[in-house]
């Protein structure tokens, strides 16, 4: 191997392990951006996109409509003084009366929409560059994130989503959570690249 | 059917019913309070309201299993809470009422409201009364019963 | 059959609007010349520590009635106010309404028919009170005053009502009474504050829903999804599983249904288990409503002449004027339910030989007439309790008492164990007896001055009348055609001198009733959007148009008008670069109103800055009840321009289920202030309640136009 290779590949090592500083940089952008479309895949999911709104509102149901009753997001996501979130929302699912459940249920703060204000949803792409913003994410890294997607009670939630008043499970997104850390893992470890569109 | 102590109005009382029940029955049908309403169960109009570790919380859709060892309040006690009096004084003198039904919620949700923000702007009175319904549309009496508390209390 | 002076005062109280023919028409009205003498002790008790129990013969569901009557009463009576209390009468003949002869609340009655009552009662009563403490004294009645629930001597005696009511109730009741001049009353025409606050206000009060007696069960009834299905086959195995539950059986519903009744210690057992109930039903047999199918039917039908209500003129005249100065207008409404905030429930015991019932009721003596039959007792054996209702709208006012008759196949059923029957608020807003959709086609054709010149119109939709025979069929339907299906068109103020009405009246299976100003609904939507359509074509203002247009009598209108006009100068034409006005009048039960309104538009709704009613109402009992009557009416006409404010089918069953795809107003769709101005009046009293529901939803269109440049004809407002 002439010398200059011999560089340009320990300079590439030196930026994959740079980048990964999980494992010792074997995953591929490619590998990388397959499964930020699996997290997208679930990111998109009612159960998630509907507290990551642009508006001053958030959404319910499979068809995502606004949230009834001028349910309003407030300051800071918990609704408002008198008609907050937890009034009708508890720490755990209340399958009884169809209300779902989580310690702390709120909405995504604003820097953290994953739709327009229209209620569309972003492209993979406009997503994976919010989500990767650490002035919007709460400075969080592909560690930090990684660690969100284990860990936070609302994230848990979206895949044991509990019933609505007929008695029938919410639908769950198309990866169970295990599966769901696994494809931000490898994500990470891929350097949280994000695909153009 | 499973026990229950709860703590209402500042007395522990027990109860035994089936985890489900909403808190709304067990006031209703066996604490024999009916001043917190049924006027939809789904939590859409506010009718149930009332207050769980002091922030309003719709009743109709807390089931008692849930409750846990936080206090509960209720519309019979607001006569005697320093703010609740001036909401009551405040919608008698403004004539609020018409049949009535949903006023234990509106009060409730009132009373809520004036013990976070004293003095709220009509924005915040909007917002925060946006979830209770009526239907005889005391709507704009209710926005100057609230003002009028507001003042009162200084 | 009827004495002159009887008929003559059931004619001037004229209210009666789709109730007065059912004096006229009633067979069986007892022969007697003269109205009943009520007896006072049948109305007032004087309590020894000075309270005064008044009975109230209405139901109070919000309109203040329960205040109203007795501060007529002790207007009269000279009682201090501030020991009165109001009670709801039960069921008894001496509570009946003085000219229908029904125990009944409705069709904004209760004030014009028992105002001259209620003084009578309680002149009745000051009088037995003087004469008892003037022969105490020695002195004459004459030479005695009263003044807050005291009798007052020449001699500075005095005597408390409390003091003197035992003795006085031994007294015989006074013939004649002197009643006070209008300029001596201290509570009539001034702003009382309602009785009942504290109580609706602490908890307390008990609605119908209230109710709780010693081994109360509650029952919950599953019904067909399509009105007039049976069961097929029922398996109630997991429902029986269900912890605290007593019985499941089936029962006659409406339409010749069955349904299955779920009894239980408590709603909650009894919700629990009617979820578990499997069910197979029978839906043949019976036509399967359906909202796109009706619109067709409809739309096909508003194109051809029905039965006519009026023709005046040569409508003709229409098709010669040049299509450029003609309008053709469709509009449709749907299916509206009325969910007042209580939903709907019965209590009943029943001993065998006797009953006893609590109804938050507004028709008191048939409800207690349909509890007997079903029951196979005599009315008079049926003790009933008339308690508090939380709103009604029309909800309460179904003619065949079905609430009532399926309440009691359940009692009947559970003999000695008192049981409630609740509706939850899904079976309120799929239970029927709606407001009907309707479907308007006009044709308007302008003179050269733009005003109409000739107008033809058909209206399209169920009657709630025809076909229910005596005594309501014959008085409100003529040349077949229900007067409440085209009221405020067909009687329409507009001096419109070519002017044809038309109506076809489908039977459909759902079951209708009449919704807060019934016929006013989308008749006065349509005339007051057209109206505007006109005045804007012309370029005249549309309060002045109006009162060019509107017949030179129409006094009830052109007040409130002109009085609209003075109210609105200083703002209606100086609103924010992205607000606009909009401008709509009616007249239901002799009560004129005229709205004016500010809108903008909010997240694509309508906000409705300010609105300012004035009206024309005769004298105010009460200004204060008058006000809220005014604002609360206003709110609920919104109730037709909510997004989600339909009630739609979908092959016999209705799609929506609670508050949440049948939603009314909330406090941002109300307009955040209103003022509300009366026109100053010494005429008798006449409607209120319903009388502002009509003219929001035009004005607020109206507005809209100005900001859009749409016309919303199809409603509910689901796009602007």
């Amino acid at each position: 191997m002439s010398g200059r290779k011999r560089l340009l590949i320990g300079g590439c090592a030196i930026i994959f392990v740079a980048a990964g500083r999980m494992t010792a940089g074997q995953t591929s952008r490619a590998e990388g951006l397959a499964a930020w479309q699996r997290v997208y895949s679930v990111l998109t999911h009612p159960r998630c996109i509907n507290c990551h709104t642009a508006t001053a509102y958030p959404q319910q149901g499979d068809d995502r409509h606004r949230h009834g009753f001028n349910v309003v997001r407030g300051q800071t996501g918990t609704g408002v003084p008198a008609f907050t979130c937890a009034t009708c929302h508890q720490r755990v699912n209340a399958d009884s009366t169809g209300v779902p459940g989580a310690p702390g249920w709120h909405l995504a703060p604003l820097s953290m929409q994953w739709q327009d204000l229209r209620d569309q949803i972003m492209s993979s792409g406009a997503i994976c560059r919010v989500m990767t913003d650490r002035s919007k994410n709460h400075n969080l890294d592909g560690a930090g994130l990684l660690k969100h997607h284990e860990e936070e009670p609302l994230v848990l939630w979206a895949f044991q989503p509990g019933r609505g008043l007929d008695g029938s499970p919410r639908s769950i997104p198309p990866l169970t959570h295990a599966e769901f850390i696994a494809a931000t893992r490898t994500w990470v470890e891929a350097g949280i690249p994000c695909p153009a569109r | 059917m499973a026990n229950y102590t709860l703590t209402v109005n500042g007395r522990q009382t027990e109860v035994d019913v089936d985890p489900g029940t909403p808190l709304l029955w067990v006031l209703r049908e066996h604490l024999k309070m009916t001043g917190t309403k049924y006027g939809c169960g789904i939590g859409a109009c506010g009718a149930c309201t009332i207050h769980v570790a002091g922030v309003a919380a719709r009743a109709c859709l807390l089931p008692v299993s849930l409750v846990g060892n936080r206090p509960i309040a209720t519309i019979e006690t607001m006569a005697s809470d320093s703010v609740g009096r001036v909401v009551q004084d405040a919608w008698i003198a403004t004539d609020v009422v018409q049949c009535g039904y949903c006023q234990s919620g509106q009060i409730m949700t009132a009373v809520a409201l004036l013990k976070a923000v004293p003095k709220p702007t009509d924005a915040q009175v909007e917002q925060a009364m946006g979830g209770n319904i009526c239907r005889c549309g005391t709507y704009v009496r209710i926005r100057q019963a609230i003002a009028r508390a507001a003042q009162q209390l200084g | 059959m009827l004495n002159r002076r009887t008929f003559l005062r059931a004619s001037s109280a004229a209210a009666g609007g789709m109730l007065v023919s059912l004096y006229i028409d009633l067979p069986a009205r007892a022969q007697s010349p003269a109205l009943p003498i009520y007896p006072p002790d049948a109305f007032i008790h004087v309590r020894p520590d000075g309270t005064i129990v008044i009975q109230v013969n209405r139901l109070e569901f919000g309109q203040g009635v329960q205040t109203a009557l007795p501060m007529i009463l002790a207007d009269e009576l000279d009682a201090d106010w501030s020991h009165v209390v109001g009670e709801l009468a039960p069921a008894a003949d001496v509570y009946k309404d003085p000219i229908y002869q029904l125990q009944m609340t409705g069709g904004s009655i209760s004030v014009p028919h028992s105002f001259q009552q209620y003084r009578e009662l309680g002149a009745q009563m000051r009088a037995m009170l003087v004469a008892t403490a003037a022969q105490s004294w020695g002195v004459m009645p004459a030479q005695c005053r009263t003044e807050n629930s005291i009798v007052y001597g020449p001699a500075n005696q005095s005597a408390r009502y409390a003091d003197l009511a035992g003795d006085a109730a031994r007294r015989p009741v006074p013939g004649e009474v002197r009643l006070k001049t209008p300029s001596d009353f201290r509570l009539i025409g001034t702003p009382v504050r309602r009785l009942d606050s504290r109580a609706k206000c602490d908890g307390s009060l008990r609605f119908g829903m209230d109710v709780d007696l010693p081994g109360l069960k509650v029952a919950l009834v599953a019904r067909p999804p399509v009105y007039g299905g049976r069961v097929k086959s029922l398996n109630d195995r997991e429902a029986r599983g269900v912890a605290g539950v007593r019985d499941v059986f089936e029962v006659p519903i409406i339409r010749g249904g069955i349904g299955v009744a779920v009894v239980a210690d408590t709603f909650w057992m009894a919700k629990q288990a009617r979820d578990r109930l499997n069910i197979e039903w029978n839906l043949s047999g019976v036509e399967h409503a359906d909202t796109s199918q009706m619109r067709t039917r409809y739309a096909e039908l508003s194109r051809t002449t029905g039965n006519v209500a009026v023709s005046r003129g040569d409508v003709t005249v229409l098709d010669r004027i040049p299509a450029a100065d003609r309008i053709v207008a469709d509009f449709s409404f749907p299916y509206l339910a009325h969910t007042p905030m209580e939903p709907l429930n019965t209590t009943i015991r029943f001993d065998g030989d006797r009953a006893e019932a609590w109804v938050p009721s507004q028709f008191q003596t048939m409800d207690q007439i349909a509890i007997a039959e079903v029951l196979g007792l005599k009315p008079e054996q049926v003790t009933f309790h008339t308690e508090y209702a939380g709103g009604g709208f029309g909800r309460r006012t179904p003619l065949d008492s079905h609430v009532q008759r399926e309440a009691a196949a359940i009692a009947k059923r559970l003999r000695g164990t008192p049981v409630k029957v609740m509706w939850t608020r899904e079976d309120d807003v799929q239970g029927g007896y709606y407001r009907p959709m309707f479907v308007h086609h006009v044709e308007v054709g302008m003179d050269a001055r733009g005003m109409p010149a000739a107008w033809r119109h058909v209206v399209v939709g169920q009657s709630h009348i025809i076909g229910t025979g005596p005594p309501w069929e014959g008085g409100l339907v003529k040349n077949g055609v229900d007067e409440l299906v085209v009221e405020g068109t067909a009687d329409s103020r507009y001096a419109i001198p070519n002017f044809h009405v038309s109506a076809h009246q489908p039977t459909i299976n759902v079951p209708v009733a009449q919704w807060r100003s019934v016929g006013m609904t989308h008749n006065a939507f349509v005339m007051e959007t057209l109206i505007d359509e006109l005045a804007v074509r012309a370029k005249i203002d549309p309060i002045a148009y109006r009162l060019v247009l509107l017949r030179p009598d129409a006094k009830k209108l052109r007040n409130p008008l002109a009085l609209l006009d003075e109210k609105t100068k200083e703002w209606r034409f100086r609103v924010p670069r992205n607000h606009a006005v909009g401008i709509a009048c009616n007249e239901y039960h002799e009560t004129g109103v005229a709205c004016a309104v500010e809108v903008s538009i909010e997240s694509s709704r309508p906000r409705i800055h300010r609105a300012t009613v004035t009206a024309d109402v005769g004298m105010a009992i009460n200004p204060l009840t008058l006000e809220a009557q005014f604002q609360g009416g206003i709110v609920y006409g919104l109730s037709q321009l909510m997004a989600n404010g339909a009630i739609t089918f979908s092959d016999g069953r209705v799609n929506q289920r609670n508050f949440d795809g049948h939603t009314p107003p909330y406090m941002k769709d109300a307009p955040v202030e209103m003022d509300v101005h009366i026109v100053a009046s010494t005429e008798a009293p006449t409607a209120c309640g319903e009388c502002p529901v009509p003219v929001i939803s035009p004005a607020v269109v109206n507005a809209l136009f100005r900001l859009t440049g749409k016309r919303y004809r199809m409603l509910p407002l689901a796009t602007l």
